[in-house]
């Protein structure tokens, strides 16, 4: 059922691409009628993909195939679409295009699953690596999709592959009307050479910057040190400390004392974790930490390096924060540290590119209140130590179904 | 600091005992300096709250990393002291070091290659062959690593000639004319290791000129990177040479700008030697504790030299074996060692994209 005249994709660029799952006719994906946000077929799809993903064999190895799949379990798409009852009106705004990053290979499954909860056809490129991850899931999805209950499902997912070609770039551009951009700023950047209809807008994840607050005197208090440790290393080394949620600065709240003692044994519980775990030190990467270290001393005045048992902890002390210190970035584990009585430096300091502060031994409502009377430019998230990575559909300042459907106004 | 006369000791004739005692002495003097005259340097060690006076061995003295040197002027001189700068050999894009010379590194440095190089080649200037163009060191301003290699080890011959042209091709004319003058005498080459393959190697190879080297002596470095590509090893760039102009002699050496004139030439058993005047540390990721014998590590280099920017002691981007010291089958005395490659971009998840070709 064609609702638009359908532009083709060149065979030359067809031939280049790879069909990883679904539907293989790109150029007809805009002649598709829009879903609703959170329609039935999607939940119901969904939560097939749940049952199949929760209990696969490969879970073991891959943790986050499970995670996802409790993520899309009807209970639980069920309990997130409760924040968008009054979406009575909303459709999906047709097709959307997304660019999926190569280092989290299990970001292009939430991408699309925001896509389609929203409503949209979804063309969702793949990166190019080989990840075992992202076959296991395209395979399962295939199946899928291929089963006759899901074939009018299938019209709206295309799982592609291609090497880094401009011209494909922007033929998925030009027919679609968003288009979704993981990957940070040379990504973006990238995919801007291609245009969009008038009407089509981007989606972006840029480079962000993330960092942590700690209530030393209420860290000293938690009983469970360890758990804490835990938590951070979720948020950090679990993703070499190279997600945009990692926190890579931690800001130390409380009098000097505490501050040292907090200090002390937040960072040795944390190593004994990192052992324990056998995370392993790349070479460059102890290079890297270490050059990072010697180019800040230069550049601050009176830094810190504390010393350490080996390379696991690269910790940097600042005694002021200067507004350069988000492009001083460094995976793997490398920690610029800073205190004061109270976070009040953090409003001059925080800039657009600030996207998650964890905290610790900090009440939620009482940072709601702190946070809401600095009115600053940056920092879209405020969550708790433990959950910086937890995927939310409220992501990077976008509430992404409200913004990825369209409201049709009545009145 | 104005005492020299650690050059008077036997370039490869000190023992593990002797030898630390004369790099802790003079590696301590050189950090003490730095941190006296070196803002940057003072910095750093400061904020490692480290104490020089506390040393005892030279294992101890902390390294820069060698990449601080492209973001950075280090210089342990005033400006007007400067008479040389010299770069490393950056591709186009890439940041390049830079090293400021004085007049007294700038000798301590042709002081030491020549110690260094007349154990491999002899005391007496020889007729040399520079395989490479002579264009490379016309622009006598800004010295590039590449030229710079060519003008230091240029001392050790006599009746020069560049075997490659302007354009990169080889001067078959003025080397027949060269290899008659000099019949039967030993003679010195020196190229760059990628350039001796790509240009030299090459169109003998590939066409059927036919020149004999086999009294020549061939000194080369760079480095392999640029070879692995083409899976040319150590082993097989000496036998094709050899196959294409009969030299056998041929010494590969490591080192770099930052530490010019300590490099660390390879014997006749194919193994790389620190001097009296430099050492090698095999370090690990871990940690940066010094790896065993046979267990491959990141290169830390060190120099007596450098007196005019703090570049005594450098942890490198290189990855190395220590297979043994005063060993050698070879006789000299000092670590032997190999150079097993280039430090890999470390492989990281997380979602900012570290490679953008392969978004």
């Amino acid at each position: 059922m064609l609702r638009l005249e359908v532009v083709a994709i060149p065979m030359y660029l067809n031939s280049k691409i790879q069909l990883m799952a679904g539907n293989d006719k790109f150029s007809e994906m805009p002649a598709l009628k829009p879903l609703v946000p959170f329609d039935d077929s999607v939940i119901r799809f969904l939560d097939e993909l749940s049952g199949l993903l929760i209990k696969h064999p490969q879970g073991r190895d891959f943790p986050e195939i499970i995670t996802f799949g409790f993520y899309v379990r009807k209970s639980s798409i069920t309990r997130l679409k409760r924040s968008y009852e009054d979406l009575k009106s909303n459709v999906g705004r047709g097709v959307s295009f997304h660019i999926a990053p190569s280092n989290v290979p299990i970001n292009f499954a939430y991408s699309l699953l925001v896509g389609l909860l929203s409503g949209n056809a979804c063309i969702v490129r793949l990166s190019s690596k080989e990840l075992t991850l992202t076959n296991i899931l395209c395979d399962i999805l295939s199946t899928l999709l291929d089963m006759p209950k899901f074939s009018e499902l299938k019209e709206y997912v295309s799982l592609i592959k291609y090497e880094q070609d401009t011209e494909i770039n922007s033929f998925f551009s030009s027919i679609c009307d968003l288009r979704i951009i993981w990957g940070g700023d040379n990504t973006v950047k990238e995919l801007r050479k291609s245009p969009l209809p008038p009407r089509s807008f981007d989606i972006t994840f840029a480079d962000r910057y993330s960092f942590c607050l700690i209530r030393a005197a209420e860290y000293l208090n938690i009983k469970d040190k360890r758990k804490m440790a835990f938590n951070f290393y979720n948020d950090t080394y679990l993703f070499d400390q190279n997600a945009c949620t990692s926190p890579r600065l931690i800001f130390w709240v409380g009098d000097l004392e505490n501050i040292r003692k907090a200090k002390e044994i937040f960072w040795h519980a944390l190593h004994e974790l990192l052992i324990e775990k056998k995370y392993l030190v790349q070479p460059m990467m102890a290079v890297d930490k270490y050059s990072l270290s010697c180019d800040v001393a230069l550049d601050y005045e009176n830094v810190a390096l504390p010393i350490a048992p080996d390379n696991l902890i690269s910790r940097i002390e600042l005694e002021s924060l200067q507004s350069d210190l988000p492009e001083r970035t460094c995976a793997g584990g490398s920690f610029f540290e800073y205190s004061d009585q109270v976070p009040d430096k953090l409003s001059n300091f925080v800039s657009r590119k600030f996207q998650t502060l964890t905290y610790i031994g900090f009440k939620r409502d009482e940072l709601v209140e702190y946070f809401a009377n600095l009115e600053m430019v940056g920092l879209d998230r405020i969550v708790p130590c433990g959950k910086a990575s937890e995927f939310s559909l409220v992501w990077d300042g976008y509430d992404l179904i409200r913004h990825m459907s369209r409201v049709v106004s009545f009145e | 600091m104005d005492d020299h006369s650690f050059l008077t000791k036997p370039v490869f004739g000190l023992d593990i005992i002797a030898k630390s005692a004369l790099l802790t002495d003079r590696l301590k003097e050189l950090s003490v300096h730095h941190y006296e005259c070196c803002v940057s340097y003072k910095k750093i060690l400061k904020a490692m709250d480290f104490n020089i006076d506390t040393v005892t061995d030279y294992h101890n003295i902390p390294f820069l990393p060698v990449r601080l040197f492209k973001q950075h002027e280090l210089l342990s001189i005033e400006k007007d002291q400067i008479i040389k700068s010299m770069t490393s050999s950056g591709t186009t894009g890439q940041q390049v070091s830079k090293i400021f010379l004085d007049r007294t590194t700038a000798k301590l440095q042709t002081k030491v290659l020549a110690k260094i190089v007349e154990s491999y080649v002899g005391k007496s200037r020889l007729p040399m062959i520079i395989l490479d163009s002579s264009s490379v060191v016309k622009d006598r301003a800004m010295f590039s690593a590449r030229g710079a290699g060519i003008l230091g080890f240029s001392m050790f011959g006599r009746d020069k000639v560049y075997a490659l042209d302007e354009n990169m091709a080889l001067d078959f004319e003025a080397l027949e004319a060269f290899l008659e003058r000099h019949k039967g005498k030993e003679i010195l080459l020196f190229g760059f290791t990628f350039m001796i393959w790509q240009y030299f190697y090459k169109f003998l190879k590939e066409t059927d000129h036919c020149i004999d080297l086999s009294n020549g002596i061939l000194i080369h470095g760079g480095g392999w990177k640029k070879l692995e590509g083409q899976s040319v090893s150590q082993e097989k760039f000496k036998e094709e040479l050899k196959n294409v102009c009969g030299i056998k002699k041929i010494h590969d050496y490591y080192g770099m700008v930052e530490q010019t004139g300590s490099v660390f030439m390879e014997c006749e058993h194919g193994y790389l030697h620190s001097s009296t005047f430099g050492d090698v540390i095999i370090r690990r990721a871990f940690d940066f504790s010094v790896a065993d014998f046979g267990e491959e590590g990141i290169i830390q280099v060190l120099s007596v030299i450098p007196e005019s920017y703090p570049g005594h002691s450098l942890l490198t981007e290189d990855k190395g074996v220590l297979l043994g010291e005063d060993s050698c089958p070879c006789g000299r005395k000092g670590k032997f060692f190999k150079v097993t490659g280039r430090l890999k971009n470390a492989e990281i998840r997380g979602c900012s994209d570290t490679y953008v070709p392969q978004f």
